[in-house]
């Protein structure tokens, strides 16, 4: 079975600065992987270069067998990679029914057709009684939870979630640990940019460390979390006692 | 169409079909001068309109809008005086080539990322830059400008726009209501919706898989397209051409002013913002005219005064206020 | 022995070249002086990064009270220039501190509208004061020249460009090594950090407007020297002072002057070669050119 995403040891510098270093990783259909580092490890721009808004320096990606790195970020979303933004965006002046019928026109191009199913993943992600109000009036997880709504509505092979969790309480990371996984259940691949560990670990198949653009870690949740490594990396080296 | 109709509130559609009639029967007791106000009314509302398609749907500021005015009048009225195409013809070539001007703008503009402030100049620029060439086309009258001749003969040509105020009046209305039918449909479609996520968040909008630079390429040439027929409209209505005039950025601006006022991103504020305009620039010049006060430039003092209230105090306009007081909404629910 | 045809040819080419070179030497104390207009447009929209749609109506706005200066007291406009600098500084920083303070967070489209309807307001006003008829300065030494070897250049560009130098220089060592300036500049730099450090980024925008003005309202003076005043000349004086800082690069202040005299140089080049009615349209085909290709222009810095 070939792999959903292949990355091929991609690296991306910024003037002298290296923001990625070589990093490979693959997902099959079905898996969740989660992706975790300290902060300035490269995570994002590794997801910039998957989702197209940054270009690669060297290495591949492939996505269902095919290269993708020359592709913009909207014929990358109409090849199946759906993708969040780690500061939510929603369209403010629109409605929340209208956002995501926005992401659900992608594949249905009669607008009827397309708010039927937008209404139906709002549904599916407990915003169906907040679908009137404009996107600007609504609460961070409520936003959260739009963004990745809206995400969904252009039904995505591959979803990339850049820290989804950050900023929710616990009963809200719950909520919506539920709902991916859920999804998950339903067939979608995820890759996951995390801090919050209780989600990591609730979530992950698979976990992959960064730090200082590289890779130090991959493995099972429990694995991971427990390599000196990636200890060392969080918590200094003081914390190895 | 029907659709369109059938989408809206009863209370909404009341209203409109009232407001309709009554323009459609004032002519059996309006005088010429009400008349010819009205007709003006509807040309800005119309020119306007289409400016606000691009503008208050797909965020894309042009302030060089006067271009497509001026291209549509001159090829219209070129094939008019040199081979007797009439303009329900011409028309179609005045949307070609203001549309390929408009795509030219657009490509430029889109395709090098240029935006915001640098587009709007790219704009200008544009309309300047043509405005100069017209002034030394010899063809097209140059600087001296392009006449169409009175024909006596000719009155009651109505398919070639040969008449009195009454016929450019109701061509004039058509054209508005068709500008808002237009405008109603196009923004209800799946590339309205395209141009809204385009002009709310671009980069959000390609994470959803919008080609915008296609999304805002489809703006600008129907945005140019259309205003380019309300070119044709405005030389068989005056008859005459300058390209200091047609194309100069005073024009520009002004036909923007309606859309600001009115509002911005909805289908009926380009209309609401002409009918509060027009009425008072025209009252105001007529009011001093009758206290024997001689100041050319009142009516525009007036134009920015406005501009600046309005931008200050209601930047989204008058109309979407009005409709809240009347009890209508725009957005289908 | 020389043919009389080379001889005949010799002087035509000499003659020739001396005329280029007084075009575009011209050309050069011009475009210093609309550099220096260009100026107060780089300064308020590279810091305050508002679009000043207004920005050639006030220099009108300055050549109109040059002129009344003149026509009333008699009072060179090279001399009227700081005055006028000062009180135009007043009005920048009123203006800014009251009225545009409010829309510097808010859509640029907001911003613009807001000074175009201040740019036809002054305009009309002043059309409505002094009528639609240019107004011509003639001062004493008006038609006064220099003649240095092939180069005949009048005494009016050769002061003009002098002040408008001057007062650059002046501009730059605010900006370098006071407090203020400096200040000024990290707010241009880094808006969240500048606030954070405590600067009143409120006064000093209105201060940054103020200068802008200054500057406008000096070239406004400078102007009326070499051009005669009429309301309708706003709309083309903004667009050429957006040329310059677009073509110079937005946010350096050498990059306004040098752009002002790339393009005072380039209008009278293309006024000389191709027909003086034309020579704008060169002007736009370079901005069209440079929004496209190089929109951080010839010494802006990376946006």
């Amino acid at each position: 079975m070939t792999a959903l995403l292949a990355v091929e040891r991609v690296s991306k510098h910024f003037r002298g600065l290296v923001a990625v270093d070589q990093v490979s990783l693959s997902v099959m259909p079905g898996d969740i992987l989660a992706v975790i580092g300290p902060n300035g490890a490269g995570k994002t721009t590794l997801f910039n270069m998957i989702a197209g808004v940054v270009a690669p320096d060297e290495g591949t990606i492939a996505f269902c067998g095919e290269r993708i790195e020359e592709l913009a970020p909207d014929e990358r979303c109409r090849r199946g990679v759906g993708r969040t933004f780690q500061n939510v965006r929603p369209f403010p002046a629109l409605t929340v029914e209208e956002n995501v019928v926005i992401g659900a026109l992608l594949r249905r191009p009669d607008v009827a057709a397309a708010r039927r199913h937008a209404l139906a993943v709002l549904d599916r992600l407990d915003l169906i009684e907040r679908r009137a109000l404009p996107a600007s009036a609504l609460t961070l997880p409520d936003r959260k939870r739009l963004e990745v709504a809206r995400a969904l509505a252009t039904e995505p092979k591959l979803l990339l979630l850049d820290e989804v969790m950050a900023g929710l309480r616990p009963t809200e990371t719950d909520r919506m640990v539920a709902i991916l996984a859920g999804l998950n259940r339903d067939g979608l691949t995820i890759v996951l940019i995390e801090h919050v560990m209780r989600a990591v670990m609730a979530l992950a198949h698979r976990v992959l460390v960064l730090h200082h653009g590289a890779r130090i870690a991959e493995g099972a949740p429990e694995t991971v979390v427990r390599d000196p490594a990636v200890i060392q990396s969080y918590l200094g080296a003081e914390a190895l006692g | 169409m029907i659709a369109l109709w059938r989408g809206l509130a009863p209370r909404t559609r009341a209203w409109l079909a009232g407001f309709l009639a009554l323009l459609v029967l004032t002519p059996l007791v309006a005088d010429r001068y009400l008349l010819s106000i009205l007709t003006l009314i509807f040309y800005f509302a119309y020119v306007g309109q289409a400016w606000n398609l691009m503008m208050g749907y797909a965020g894309q500021l042009s302030l060089g809008h006067a271009l497509y005015v001026g291209l549509g009048a001159y090829v219209a009225a070129l094939l008019w005086v040199y081979f007797g195409v009439g303009p329900w013809l011409g028309v179609f070539a005045a949307i070609v080539i203001a549309a390929a001007f408009g795509g030219a703008v657009g490509w430029l503009g889109f395709r090098f990322g240029v935006e915001g402030v640098y587009f709007a100049l790219l704009t200008i620029a544009a309309a300047e830059f043509t405005r100069i060439a017209f002034d030394h086309l010899a063809f097209a009258g140059g600087s001296g400008g392009l006449f169409i001749p009175y024909e006596e003969g000719r009155l009651g040509q109505w398919w070639n726009l040969r008449g009195g105020q009454l016929l450019f009046y109701y061509v004039a209305l058509a054209l508005a209501a068709g500008g808002v039918a237009l405008v109603a449909g196009l923004t209800r479609s799946r590339l309205g919706y395209q141009w809204l996520a385009v002009r709310e968040d671009e980069a959000a909008a390609r994470a959803l898989g919008i080609d915008a630079f296609r999304a805002k390429m489809a703006a600008v040439l129907v945005s140019s397209a259309m205003t380019a027929v309300g070119g044709v409209f405005y030389a068989f209505y005056y008859n005459n051409l300058f390209p200091a005039q047609i194309f100069d950025i005073g024009r520009s601006i002004e036909l923007i002013l309606g859309p600001i006022v009115g509002g911005l991103g909805t289908v009926f504020g380009p209309v609401v913002g002409a009918f509060i305009l027009t009425p008072l620039g025209e009252g105001l010049i007529a009011l001093t005219a009758r206290l024997g006060i001689d100041a050319p430039g009142m009516k525009a003092v007036f134009y920015g005064l406005t501009l600046i209230a309005i931008i200050y105090v209601r930047p989204s306009g008058v109309w979407p206020w009005l409709a809240r007081v009347i009890g209508v909404t725009e957005r289908v629910p | 022995m020389l043919h009389p045809g080379h001889e005949e040819s010799a002087r035509r080419t000499s003659m020739i070249w001396s005329i280029y070179v007084n075009v575009v030497v011209q050309g050069v104390l011009t475009g210093l002086v609309y550099g220096l207009m260009a100026l107060g447009l780089s300064v308020i929209f590279g810091v305050v990064r508002v679009v000043n749609f207004a920005h050639g109506e006030f220099a009108v706005v300055g050549m109109y009270a040059a002129f009344l200066l003149f026509r009333s007291l008699g009072l060179d406009p090279l001399v009227t220039m700081l005055p006028i600098a000062a009180a135009f500084f007043a009005i920048g920083f009123a203006l800014q501190a009251s009225l545009i303070n409010s829309f510097v967070g808010r859509a640029e489209h907001e911003q613009f509208i807001l000074l175009v309807g201040v740019g036809i307001v002054i305009a009309n006003v002043l059309l409505m004061t002094f009528g639609p008829d240019a107004r011509p300065a003639n001062l004493p030494y008006g038609f006064d020249s220099y003649l240095i070897g092939p180069l005949i250049v009048d005494k009016v560009r050769v002061y003009s460009a002098i002040a408008a130098v001057a007062i650059a220089a002046a501009l730059f060592a605010f900006f370098r090594w006071t407090a203020t300036g400096t200040a000024i500049r990290a707010c241009a730099d880094n808006l969240a950090g500048a606030a954070v450090v405590g600067l009143n980024v409120k006064r000093l925008y209105a201060i940054t407007f103020g200068i802008g003005l200054a500057c406008v309202g000096a070239a406004g003076a400078l102007m009326v020297t070499i051009a005669d005043a009429a309301p309708s000349l706003g709309p083309a004086y903004t667009l050429l002072a957006f040329i310059i800082v677009i073509v110079g690069g937005l946010g350096s202040m050498a990059g306004a002057l040098i752009g002002g005299i790339l393009i005072g140089v380039s209008e009278a080049l293309a006024g000389f070669i191709i027909e003086p009615s034309m020579k704008s349209m060169f002007s736009f085909a370079l901005l069209i050119a440079v929004l496209v290709l190089r929109p951080r222009g010839l010494m802006g810095r990376r946006a």
